[in-house]
């Protein structure tokens, strides 16, 4: 591994997506990746060394290396989950990643002094003129660090604090160590072990008492680096009776061999606040994506997570509440689709630990063609609450008989002082139904487009509107590559 | 002045043979009716025309304005001015009439055109008028939950945005109260014009005599085996099916 900050820098080339064997899909639409220099690398592989190595590029305190160097023993420790989850984890080359690369540079302010490189990518990642006004609020997480943001200066005024993790390790210690690792413990599992290990980038944001942000705080995340796995790590917390959205889209780049993407997200909504986290992802074909994310609402508090996976090899994702307070409320929207090649296996978990909490599923799938489909949900009523419930609803769609889709729902209530709904259906895009839509004029395409757009359009809705803009823009880009 | 052109037409389902041998001319501002008894080849015939995948054309061709569109998929028949009103419409859960309309209509532009949204609504408002429709239709889903009459009116609606060369209504009567029944043809006859040339296909006479047509053919086992004017739907009314087989079909 290298230790000089200059060395071992390996450009992604364009030339590699076109080797991409996975069918069905134009390899070129997606290609956003080009030349960039790095300015920090600790080279392939894990090892102690690695963490020290990241740890003293960010010069971090002490404290922060133990965190990560216990990490990385429990990531050792662990199994992989292939006992419940997909072999194909096994793929997964832990000495082929890179584990951190950055820019070097200081997080910009103003669109001005935004690199043209990096304005440059905007552009490749096609964002409507829409959402482009909105890059004036949006930070932009590019590789490692983030690489632009000003919406914080706005919010500031405020009182509320908008870093990447970086900055509030340095500037906010004390408040960051106060929530850091306890939604999540490390030892979660063997993704979170791994992320808590060589975590950079991601944000930091807390909302004072009573402050509600009034528009949504954005960032964007994409990989750019063959084998660079991308470890963002992110904590929310809203003080009592605040309020905030928050949203993330994710877009990478397509390479030829795998991506690792292993994200932490922890959130913490005091007594009485809002948290709304919004996700709309399209990973390349190759991307591993494995995120842990989960809140905990207190007394009166809710968490809404709307999670969006398009693309990826492997998503696995399940995003949860613990309801640790009277009356909090958490909810799950999600929306997945799967084509050719790829497996989502997502989810949703709703850990009931008070009386009067309230939780609510819904989760709809889409397959494509060999593409493959999971719903994992875990819902737990124990028996000593009252006034308990939990609506669950999943829905697949299936777009030809090779899809395929399971369901695995796990609910334990207990005790008759609560109560529980599961509905779930599975349907298909029938032949007739493409006729018919082809009979107006409409090619297959934009047929097999439109009747998925209409089955996720009543959670679509609940997307602010750029957001669901980007997100029928997606699907049709899924569906016209997955036709003929 | 368009012109479609039903040659010799042969087409089977699987294995199985279903029109065997039709041939049949409609011309722009003419309404033709095909009668016949079920299972007879009506509706294969409307579905195979439109190019529905599951029906062979085994032999003989259709021409529109004397070029075969046999070749062409559903949706380039569609664009090239061939509607289909269809005895069960799929429903489209999720997709609003006004988004579906907007796509179909937008597919017919050409690349890089934009659709003029204002100028849009502003059309299906007025064909809507025209249907005495209520506007709150456009918001409901396709066909989702529609009633039969609701279903019907629906495939009107999007006949009179499309505005085909040629519309091939199959069974637009079935499932239809008499009141229902006088609002879509109400609806049709709004829109017959010059331009529009219309091949009913019927089981019952009592749509003809809302929609009067030029011309009439009996369908049986395939075939036509009797064409004449809407005189013919009223004898055929007044004896029966039978007569058809006894009289019509060569032994």
């Amino acid at each position: 591994m290298s230790q000089s900050p200059t060395t071992d820098t390996l450009p992604p080339t364009a030339g590699d997506a076109a080797a991409n064997a996975v069918q069905g899909i134009d390899q070129a639409a997606g290609n956003f990746s080009y030349k960039m220099d790095y300015a920090f690398d600790a080279g392939t592989g894990l090892t102690e060394d690695t963490i020290r190595y990241i740890s003293s590029v960010k010069k971090e305190a002490p404290w922060i290396l133990e965190f990560r160097l216990n990490a990385l023993k429990q990531f050792r420790a662990k199994p992989m989950p292939t006992h419940w989850a997909t072999k194909d984890l096994e793929n997964i080359n832990f000495d082929k990643i890179r584990y951190y690369l950055a820019q070097g540079q200081k997080p910009k302010r103003t669109w001005d002094e935004v690199p043209d490189d990096i304005k440059k990518t905007f552009e490749r990642l096609g964002i409507p003129e829409q959402e482009r006004k909105f890059l004036a609020g949006v930070e932009a997480q590019f590789d490692s660090e983030a690489a632009y943001s000003n919406v914080k200066d706005l919010v500031a005024k405020q009182g509320v604090i908008f870093l990447n993790s970086s900055e509030a390790l340095r500037e906010h210690p004390d408040l960051f160590r106060k929530f850091f690792g306890k939604v999540i413990p490390t030892g979660d599992n063997k993704f979170s072990a791994l992320n808590s290990a060589v975590f950079s980038g991601g944000s930091f944001i807390y909302v004072p008492k009573g402050v509600k942000v009034s528009h949504p705080l954005q960032a964007y995340f994409r990989i750019n680096a063959e084998n660079f796995g991308q470890f963002e790590r992110t904590l929310i917390i809203a003080d009592e009776g605040a309020e905030l959205t928050y949203m993330e889209g994710c877009t990478a780049p397509k390479f030829s061999t795998s991506t690792l993407h292993s994200a932490v997200v922890e959130l913490v909504a005091l007594k009485g606040a809002k948290i709304q986290y919004i996700t709309v992802q399209n990973w390349a074909n190759n991307v591993f994506n494995l995120v842990t994310k989960r809140g905990v609402a207190h007394e009166e508090a809710e968490i809404k997570w709307i999670d969006c996976n398009i693309g990826s090899r492997l998503t696995m994702k399940y995003p949860g509440v613990v309801l640790k307070g009277r009356k909090a409320r958490g909810e799950v929207i999600s929306i997945a689709l799967a084509n050719d090649g790829q497996h989502q296996d997502t989810g949703a978990k709703m850990i009931h630990a008070a009386d009067e909490t309230t939780s609510n599923i819904v989760a709809k799938s889409i397959s494509v063609g060999q593409g493959r489909s999971t719903y994992r949900g875990v819902v737990h009523i124990p028996k000593h609450l009252k006034g308990c419930k939990n609506n669950t609803e999943c829905d697949a769609l299936l777009i030809n008989t090779n899809s395929r889709t399971d369901t695995y729902p796990a609910i334990t209530v207990r005790g008759d002082a609560n109560s529980v709904q599961h509905e779930a259906s599975v349907s298909k895009v029938s032949e007739e139904q493409i006729f018919y839509m082809q009979q107006r004029g409409l090619t297959e395409g934009q047929a097999m487009s439109l009747s998925v757009n209409g089955f996720v359009n009543d959670l679509a809705t609940q997307f602010p509107m750029e957001y669901s803009v980007e997100l029928k823009r997606l699907i049709d880009l899924e569906m016209e590559g997955s036709v003929g | 002045m368009s012109q479609l052109d039903i040659k010799d037409l042969h087409v089977s389902i699987g294995e199985k043979a279903i029109v065997k041998g039709l041939t049949l001319t409609v011309r722009s501002g003419e309404v033709h009716a095909i009668m016949g008894p079920n299972g007879t080849g009506k509706s294969t015939l409307a579905k195979a025309v439109a190019g529905h995948p599951s029906y062979t054309i085994t032999s003989g061709d259709v021409l529109l304005d004397g070029r075969s569109i046999l070749v062409m998929e559903p949706d380039e028949r569609a664009r090239a001015g061939l509607f289909l009103a269809f005895q069960y419409p799929s429903e489209i859960p999720g997709v609003s009439i006004a988004n579906f309309l907007r796509a179909a209509v937008q597919a017919r532009m050409g690349e890089g055109e934009e659709l003029d949204a204002a100028a849009y609504y502003k059309r299906l408002y007025s064909k809507m008028d025209l249907l005495k429709m209520d506007r709150k239709f456009t918001s409901r889903a396709i066909n989702d939950g529609f009633s039969g009459g609701e279903k019907k009116r629906c495939e009107i609606l999007q006949m009179a945005m499309l505005e085909p060369k040629f519309a091939l209504m199959d069974e637009t009567d079935s499932g239809l109260d008499i009141d229902a029944l006088r609002i879509v043809a109400d609806g049709v006859n709004a829109l017959r014009s010059t331009n529009l040339g219309v091949l009913m296909i019927t089981h019952y006479q009592r749509l003809l005599g809302y929609i009067v047509p030029d011309h009439v053919h009996v369908m049986w086992d395939g075939r036509i085996v009797k064409s004449g004017d809407k005189s013919l739907a009223l004898e055929l009314e007044a004896k029966g099916y039978d007569w058809v087989k006894t009289e019509l079909v060569p032994a």
